[in-house]
């Protein structure tokens, strides 16, 4: 952990921080100048003293945990259920033959316009949740996972076959690791698809329970754009950390392919 | 001796998608490999080489006539066929020794002695030292070592290999050329050697069979005297260069009746 916090360190490139400092500093003149109504718009200094009510609170942590636990279960099921489709696909021309019209099409509708059914059906607790987060998930991974199966060279199939690999051996030793860039560029994508679906769920299926969407819709409800603007920070920092830390897990996996 | 492999009236024809008639790729090869020998099968591009070593390997099957292994008909591939493709096809997922060893593991040897065996044959094609590298941290030569290595290691009777040099800068696949003739020698190996480049066939080969185009037929079989493995400079000597040009002369000769036929079709074409 502390080598991973180094090695981002040594990387972090200081011109990255131009332009949030500008936004921060244009921000709080505008503030001071009283050329915004400070009730829509407050100081960033107000906004960290709201963060900092916000941190001691204690529904902060478990609402942060609730949003993480029905990200990472929707992510974990529409990973899993993505990286066996695009497998059977990939390798069953007769199955992608039945398939893959259907979910094609299906893929041209909205995940989000599924919200009124998943709330008709399933309601809005956890469960309906993760399913759209699954749903989410599902799609990168499955079309990713596809192409990666669909490119493995012919000479790799080739060398199985002179080999005589057995059906496992197809799995694990050549399907899999052959296809492993492209399915992990599907499942870091499935993350980031997760990630927004997760705080579109506890928008669109609010039921005021725990979650970072409820902290923001909270915010709105009491008209405290501060806690909003706070609530917007912590999705998108979680939301970095989650793709941060899913470009380590790639590149450490991946080593084999080189710089 | 004894017969290894034979060819007998082999036929390959594909189905084209453009024309009606299907397309000869191979046509009454006959050709028999005797056990230990090394055999080289030269002939211009498009002749059906690489079809002739799918067919060798299993990969696919004759249209007509039949392949044997040991006096059986070969019904697919086996572990008995070892196979050097010309894009060297190592997964680069893996170690060299990985990529040796997973050969090892399909033939069910135990994993200490794949270790070993594995590290052996890397020492074998030169590459002792270099068994945890991955395939992007090895030239081109060194990549087809490895190849070499995996297809030795789990001892197959008979090597096929595909055009293996042909990758290769001219410096490298000499002495890729003379190290697979001392491994050849230690090895007692049959193999069969597919390449386009008359040099390579007359120095390696114990026999070179020459192939003519459309259809493919072996259309010669010429023996290359047994001195000239002795191992000296033997591109230097006479002789060499008259098998040289004799093969050449074959190709050549094969090179203008196709373009001849070429020109035929086109005027035949142009009447109708």
């Amino acid at each position: 952990m502390i080598a991973a916090v180094k090695s981002a360190a040594r990387r972090f490139d200081p011109r990255a921080l131009a332009l949030p400092l500008a936004f921060l500093a244009v921000w709080e003149i505008a503030y001071l100048r009283a050329w915004v109504d400070p009730r829509l718009i407050p100081s960033p200094s107000g906004v960290v003293q709201t963060a900092w009510n916000s941190l001691a609170d204690e529904a902060f942590f478990p609402g942060l945990w609730a949003s993480l636990y029905r990200d990472l279960a929707g992510f974990a099921i529409g990973g899993l259920l993505g990286v066996a489709s695009g497998v059977a696909l990939g390798l069953s021309r007769r199955l992608d033959a039945a398939f893959n019209p259907t979910l094609n099409a299906l893929k041209q509708i909205s995940l989000f316009a599924w919200l009124p059914l998943i709330s008709t059906w399933f309601g809005y607790d956890d469960g309906a949740k993760i399913l759209f987060i699954a749903a989410s998930a599902f799609y990168p991974v499955a079309v990713n996972t596809f192409e990666g199966v669909r490119g493995i060279p012919k000479t790799h199939i080739e060398v199985a076959r002179v080999f005589r690999f057995s059906k496992a051996q197809w799995v694990f030793r050549l399907l899999l690791p052959a296809a492993a860039p492209k399915i992990l560029v599907g499942l870091q994508l499935g993350l980031v698809f997760a990630w927004l679906a997760t705080i579109g769920s506890e928008f669109l299926l609010a039921n005021w329970g725990s979650g970072l969407g409820n902290l923001i819709i909270h915010g709105r409800e009491a008209l405290d754009v501060g806690l909003v603007i706070w609530g917007l920070v912590v999705v998108g920092l979680v939301g970095s950390l989650l793709d941060h830390l899913a470009q380590r897990a790639e590149n450490r996996l991946l080593r084999w392919r080189g710089a | 001796m004894t017969v290894k492999l034979s060819l007998q009236n082999v036929r390959k024809t594909f189905r084209s998608r453009h024309a009606d008639e299907a397309f000869v790729a191979l046509d009454d090869v006959t050709l028999d490999v005797e056990d230990g020998e090394f055999m080289v099968v030269v002939g211009p591009s498009g002749c059906g080489k690489t079809t002739l070593l799918d067919l060798l390997a299993g990969l696919t099957r004759p249209t007509g006539g039949q392949i044997l292994l040991d006096g059986k008909p070969v019904a697919g591939p086996s572990l008995d066929r070892g196979v050097v493709f010309q894009q060297y096809a190592l997964f680069p997922w893996l170690t060299a020794q990985g990529n040796v060893e997973f050969g090892l593991e399909a033939k069910g040897a135990p994993s200490a002695e794949r270790r070993e065996t594995a590290r052996r044959f890397l020492g074998l094609v030169g590459l002792a030292g270099f068994e945890s590298h991955h395939p992007h941290e090895l030239s081109g030569g060194m990549k087809q070592r490895v190849a070499i290595a995996r297809s030795l290691a789990y001892d197959p009777e008979v090597l096929l290999m595909d055009e293996p040099f042909a990758a290769l800068d001219a410096q490298t696949r000499e002495t890729l050329q003379c190290e697979l003739l001392r491994i050849w020698r230690v090895s007692g190996k049959t193999i069969v050697f597919i390449t386009h480049g008359i040099d390579e066939a007359v120095f390696l080969g114990q026999r070179v069979a020459v192939m003519s185009s459309r259809p493919g037929r072996v259309e010669r079989v010429i023996d290359i005297p047994p001195e000239f493995k002795a191992g000296e400079d033997i591109r230097a000597h006479p002789e060499f260069g008259r098998l040289r040009h004799e093969i050449w002369r074959l190709l050549h000769e094969d090179g203008e009746r196709a373009r001849e036929d070429e020109r035929d079709a086109r005027r035949l074409a142009v009447a109708a």
